[in-house]
């Protein structure tokens, strides 16, 4: 840590912590609710169950991401941070919007929520992701500005490398991408392709810049290549990103109502989309390997590696599964769709996250590292949870092919309830990986509350006794 | 290789190629929101159709089902349930909620008045008839 401003990114960051735990726990419930309809029901209906799972998702990742600026942005433009006092105000009212909010979803039924948040002046609520009351919504759009203004003046007054252009420019893509979260026309059909422009411009565009950026700033720090070499590489993953998805946003369009142009279009350029990805994990290894000194976090080195590869299978891998249209006709609207949502949204976005995060919070708390025990518990940690997501991942696959084999297709297809009771399986398995996911989860967080730092005398004294 | 693929070359293919498609994606997405009124029959989404919608909306429906495969998958596809079941039976179905079957997935009451349900047919059977290039496959949705 170079800049004493950049001090603020820790509250995003212990904060981004707690809410991913909430959605794990929130999670839990909701693939126990799959196994037991009845389960808490009515006191926590499965909607209200899924939006808070989702919604503390995006929360958290927001958090980080924001924590993540604030730290990043001063030390790439060699200065303080503009108003890192704002920064602190903004962590608070953003904390207790996202409270207020999960308190609406679980103690008032949705539609009063609704009437009583003034959603009938100006309708916005009802979609998935973006079920948060009106004010929630504006307060969002605030939180997001007061970030902007202080990371581009910070900008303003700095150094102005390309890795924090692409950053700041991508932090204003995702509040630019977040407006047509207020526009919601009668027509569905014109509803749901623009709620794409959020859902599909954030995660399979702008967020990808957003990760390239991340990986990029904890790849120069961490292996001393030449940041000219880094930025180059940028740039070209993520001008894939953009020439690929962005008419790639056509595998939304299939079978929604929108022209049917948007098939062939939609599977060609969303085909590509894995590119920039594949990309992402040569770059990634290809630093590694071009590496100029031995970093001691290497749990920090072990989530930045691991992040490509994984947002890889799950983006990339998982996605193309189901994106071209023929297969798409009989995946659409079924688990093989939430299998890869989430492979892609824990692979890139959680893990680039909890990469930033390994790598800063030593250094924000006074160390370059953690202790080497420390580090094996986050290890073990990382392992688990991604073992136990790739299980969910494959669980949930598994029962989307059932239902596309025994609900869309064949002479006497079956009804969605009775192919669910075939899927029973698959849901337990889930589940049990859920548990497993969330030990992982307590794993590491435990790794935080290890003290002590990294000492290279005793580290040296060690390797050289062995 | 590095002087000959220099870090501006880059940025500029990224800024060009950004642009180049942003701007097809633009032309395109004119096109279809001309298409996209006569292929849902948007001249038939009558107060009714708008009211249902609403409802539809605001009782967070998707957080369980799925509209034309957007949503979530704990409930059945309602893109095409008034052809599936019938308004008749959409109607008793809500209003019979929840079935309290033991370990059977559970849909709250919502307590709606008739017009309302009426409301929700109409707009149900709205989306029934969506050109949807023949998704889904069969009639379970």
């Amino acid at each position: 840590m170079k800049y004493s401003s950049q001090k603020v990114a820790m509250p995003y960051f212990i904060a981004a912590l707690a809410l991913f735990f909430g959605q794990i726990v929130f999670g839990l419930i909701a693939g126990l609710q799959y196994l037991d309809g009845t389960f808490l029901f009515p006191d926590l209906p499965f909607n209200v169950t899924r939006m808070s799972h989702t919604n503390l998702l995006i929360v958290w990742l927001l958090m980080a991401f924001m924590g993540a600026a604030y730290y990043i942005v001063p030390e790439e433009a060699q200065t303080e941070l503009y108003s890192p006092k704002l920064a602190l105000v903004t962590f608070w009212v953003f904390l207790a919007a996202a409270a207020l909010t999960l308190a609406g979803y679980l103690f008032v039924p949705y539609s009063q929520l609704a009437a009583m948040t003034g959603d009938a002046i100006l309708p916005t609520m009802g979609r998935g992701y973006l079920e948060q009351p009106l004010p929630t919504k504006i307060g969002i759009v605030l939180v997001a500005l007061s970030l902007l203004f202080n990371v581009t003046m910070t900008l303003i007054k700095g150094r102005k490398t390309s890795l924090n252009l692409i950053l700041i420019g991508s932090l204003w893509g995702l509040a630019l991408l977040f407006l047509p979260a207020f526009y919601f026309p009668d027509d569905t059909v014109k509803a749901s392709y623009g709620w794409w422009w959020i859902v599909h411009g954030w995660v399979e565009g702008d967020w990808e810049l957003i990760l390239g950026a991340l990986l990029g700033f904890i790849l120069i720090k961490m292996t001393g290549v030449d940041r000219e070499i880094v930025e180059k590489w940028l740039y070209i993953i993520i001008a894939m990103t953009l020439m690929t998805g962005i008419i790639g946003i056509g595998h939304h369009y299939y079978y929604i109502g929108a022209p049917a142009y948007w098939i062939w279009l939609g599977s060609i350029f969303s085909a590509l989309e894995p590119i920039p990805f594949l990309l992402l994990v040569a770059f990634a290894f290809k630093m590694l390997l071009q590496r100029r000194r031995e970093h001691p976090n290497k749990a920090a080195m072990l989530w930045a590696l691991a992040t490509p590869i994984v947002a890889f299978l799950g983006a990339g891998l998982w996605g193309f599964m189901i994106t071209l249209a023929p297969v798409q006709y009989y995946t659409h609207g079924t688990n093989f769709t939430a299998a890869h949502g989430h492979l892609a949204f824990f692979g890139a976005y959680a893990m680039v996250s909890l990469s930033i995060i390994s790598y800063a919070m030593p250094l924000l708390r006074g160390r370059e590292a953690n202790s080497p025990s420390a580090q094996r518990w986050e290890m073990t940690g990382f392992w688990i949870m991604v073992f136990s997501m790739i299980v969910i991942t494959l669980a949930l696959t598994g029962a989307g092919i059932v239902t596309a084999f025994l609900q869309r297709s064949g002479d006497n297809p079956l009804g969605f309830m009775q192919v669910q009771d075939k899927e029973r399986v698959f849901f337990w398995i889930r589940e049990f990986a859920g548990l497993g996911f969330f030990s992982g989860l307590l794993v590491y967080l435990g790794s935080f509350f290890i003290s002590g730092e990294y000492d290279y005398a005793s580290e040296a004294k060690q390797a050289l006794s062995a | 290789m590095q002087q000959v693929f220099t870090k501006s070359m880059a940025r500029n293919i990224f800024l060009g190629g950004a642009a180049f498609f942003l701007i097809i994606y633009l032309v395109l997405t004119y096109d279809s929101w001309q298409q996209i009124p006569k292929r849902d029959h948007a001249d038939q989404m009558t107060p009714a159709v708008i009211a249902g919608k609403y409802l539809v909306d605001t009782h967070d429906c998707i957080g369980c089902h799925t509209i034309n495969g957007e949503g979530s998958y704990y409930a059945p596809e309602l893109g095409n349930v008034y052809k599936r079941r019938g308004g008749a039976f959409i109607e008793a179905w809500i209003r019979a909620q929840p079935t309290g079957v033991a370990g059977r997935r559970q849909m709250p009451q919502f307590n709606f008045t008739q017009s309302q349900l009426d409301d929700i047919v109409a707009y149900l059977k709205w989306l029934s008839n969506i050109d949807t290039n023949n998704w889904p496959p069969n009639i379970q949705g």
